[in-house]
């Protein structure tokens, strides 16, 4: 690898130290195009407004920063749930411990796989690049130069879920996954990621949810602390359609979750959830990017963050409501529960609105624990500790509920239980 | 069983004096009420007791059996005996009922030692006292007091004692808001609970639930002391004259 020329700009250093994959030749133009949009919308830097909350810096320098790793004595998550498993460890495939990527209802392929896949073509990189109302240009360096990812059909109703799991194995691992995942009119998916993945970590991936179809995701970024992560969904809904994804983020040192939701066909509802618990070095920003361009819409943005020790939320999510999107129902709620004086919370909802008809709410909120409830469970002879515990998890349970199937609700709550166990 | 003497306690922001001197002693199998005028103190009293934050304890002692309570935790007080049944109880969003009730039986069975109750006898036992109460599965299934009617959290409060069999109990203003048949209810969950190692600090405003709860000591408390100390007789002198004539005659 080329000694950085420190005199460049970082997007320069950055463009000059990184290596196209070995990658099937369909790519090749959607990675062309993606260099260039890099190259025009530069890599994030600190005075960027959509970075004010969040330095980019680890996340946009040509090495990533060591991240040590964290022995998992928990047990697999999801392991109760019968579903086709695909492992990656630090970004690459490990096709012994991955089931056959043969299932009903469902076409998997691998982005790093030769093989001609016609349909992702036309996706790879579309909804990315359709996706910069706000420059994301980590995500079109995504598209740019990922090394794998998988290539999802839905052509019909999947009866098991799709499991991505995600292994850290080297401390200096840098990791660039891009997935695409297509949905035909009235297909069903459940995908569920979860691991760490890398000392650092940049993800995309794009959704396309046709006519109603259902699209429902649930993740867990894995527990390593010092691990770093940047990730983007791109999604684009049809008439009709379903999208829910849920996040669930226990440690790590940095991460940004983008997800940008194009409401497209009149009556598709989009959720998009998260629960982060954070104690001491953790950043944690949640950039939610909602777009209403259809009528009778609903989108539902819910993020909960409990933060300790010094630890930093942020969250920016944005309703925007394009001319003719009547009778919009959007909503947004973003709290933080700050368990001490040394955490943050920062904030900045947005609603833009260019319809007349429509019905929106956002609000945020940042406290401390209940003492008045404290006080009440305490009386009862639960320990401030326990009654601590059990507060924060009611807390975050509003958004874990936000999670439709009821197994995936109590694995979640579960690992969060166990964060709040093992931190006292 | 409670022993206060000369207690003193003040709000800790304003510095202002609110007990001036309570004396009071609760027997194990009494009953004790307090009644009183709006702001004598007898709230205060049940959270200096209960060790809830915000006061400062001046002067004085209570004692729990022989042991000081006003340097324990509140879950310690807990644990040592000492129940109150709130004057208005809290609404907890996203803690279930049931998961509370277990998780502090619980809770104050492992502080004394106990072996912790299993899943399924705590399930019985809670059914079975749940339905003295009148309370259905569905309340016990709902978060902590939330959406629940006055008289449904008054209830609650006495559902809680009834699992954790405290040893003195202290009821605030229990009956307030409550119409006669919850009334009753209440009561009854109360007499239920009356034992010879059981002492009962009943705080009311009214006769009424000293009809059904028949006390065997009534005080008068004003101005942060215990003013008159009398039998029953003394509850129907404050329902049919007021607490004038009394604080007339002390002052
Ligand atoms: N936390 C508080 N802040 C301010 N004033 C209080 C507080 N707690 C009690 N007081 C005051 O102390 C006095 C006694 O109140 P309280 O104990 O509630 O009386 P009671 O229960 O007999 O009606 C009242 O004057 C009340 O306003
Ligand atoms: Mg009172």
């Amino acid at each position: 690898m080329a000694k950085p020329q420190l005199k460049h700009d970082p997007t320069e250093v950055r463009l000059l130290n990184i290596a196209r994959p070995d990658a099937a030749a369909w790519t090749g133009p959607a990675r062309d195009a993606a260099v260039k949009r890099v190259q025009e919308m530069r890599l994030p830097a600190r005075r960027d407004e959509y970075w004010k909350y969040t330095r980019p810096d680890t996340l946009v320098d040509y090495q990533a920063p060591a991240a040590a790793l964290f022995h998992n004595d928990e047990g697999r998550l999801f392991d109760g749930i019968d579903r086709l498993t695909i492992v990656f460890v630090d970004g690459v495939f490990d096709a012994e411990r991955s089931d056959d990527l043969e299932m009903a209802g469902v076409r998997i392929d691998r982005l790093a796989e030769p093989a001609d896949i016609h349909w992702a073509a036309e996706t790879y990189g579309s909804l990315e690049a359709a996706g910069h109302y706000v420059p994301r240009a980590l995500a079109a360096l995504n598209t740019a130069f990922a090394s794998d990812g998988v290539l999802i059909h839905v052509t019909g109703k999947t009866e098991r879920p799709i499991n991505l799991v995600y292994e850290h194995a080297s401390e200096t691992s840098d990791a660039m996954l891009h997935h695409v995942v297509k949905l035909d009119a009235g297909a069903e998916v459940t995908l569920l990621e979860n691991g760490p993945a890398a000392a650092r970590l940049n993800m995309v991936m794009e959704v396309d949810v046709a006519d109603g179809a259902a699209f429902h995701h649930v993740r867990a970024q894995g527990r390593d602390h010092e691990r770093r992560a940047v990730t983007h969904i791109f999604a684009r809904l049809g008439t009709e359609s379903v999208f829910k994804s849920f996040t669930l983020t226990v440690n790590g040192r940095l991460t940004r979750n983008e997800c940008v939701v194009d409401l497209t066909g009149d009556n598709a509802v989009a959720h998009v959830a998260g629960a982060c618990v954070g104690d001491g070095d953790f950043h944690h920003d949640d950039t939610v990017f909602v777009t209403h361009d259809a009528v009778d819409c609903e989108s539902r943005q819910v993020f909960k963050k409990v933060l300790r020790n010094g630890a930093v939320g942020v969250f920016q999510g944005k309703i925007l409501v394009k001319e003719g999107a009547q009778k919009t129902d959007g909503y947004q709620i973003s709290q933080s529960l700050l368990l001490d004086d040394d955490s943050q919370f920062l904030a900045k909802p947005e609603l833009e609105i260019y319809a007349d008809d429509v019905a929106c709410s956002h609000g945020s909120t940042s406290g401390a624990i209940d003492e008045t409830a404290l006080f009440y469970l305490r009386s009862r002879g639960v320990s401030r500790d326990e009654a601590t515990d059990l507060l924060t998890l009611a807390f975050l349970a509003e958004a874990v509920d936000e999670i439709e199937a009821e197994a995936l609700r109590a694995d979640m709550l579960a690992r969060l239980e166990n964060w709040l166990k093992r931190r006292r | 069983m409670l022993e206060i003497k000369n207690l003193h306690a003040s709000l800790e922001e304003e510095d202002k004096a609110i007990l001036k001197g309570v004396d009071l002693t609760v027997e194990a199998g009494k009953v004790h009420a307090i009644m009183g005028p709006n702001g004598s103190g007898k709230s205060t009293l049940s959270y200096v007791l209960s060790g809830k934050d915000g006061y400062e304890v001046t002067d004085g002692t209570a004692t729990l059996e022989g042991e000081d309570i006003l340097d324990m935790e509140p879950e310690e007080r807990a644990a040592a005996g000492l129940f109150l049944a709130f004057q208005y109880p809290v609404e907890i969003p996203g803690v279930g009922n049931m998961t509370f009730l277990r998780t502090a039986v619980n809770a104050q069975r492992k502080a004394r030692g106990e072996e912790e109750m299993s899943a399924t006898e705590f399930l019985k036992v809670v059914r079975a006292r749940a339905r003295t109460l009148n309370i259905d599965a569905e309340m016990l299934k709902r978060p902590v007091n939330v959406g629940f009617s006055g008289g449904e959290k008054k209830r609650n409060e006495i559902l809680q004692m009834a699992m954790l069999e405290p040893k003195m109990c202290i009821l605030d203003e229990t009956d307030s808001g409550l119409d006669v048949d919850a009334m009753k209810l209440v009561a009854d969950g109360v007499n239920a609970l009356r034992a010879e190692g059981r002492g009962f600090l009943v705080i009311t405003h009214y006769q009424r639930l000293l009809d059904h709860i028949k006390p065997d000591v009534v005080h008068i408390m004003a101005d942060g002391r215990i003013v008159k100390s009398g039998g029953p007789e003394l509850a129907l002198e404050v329902e049919n004259n007021g607490y004038a004539d009394i604080l007339a005659e002390v002052a």
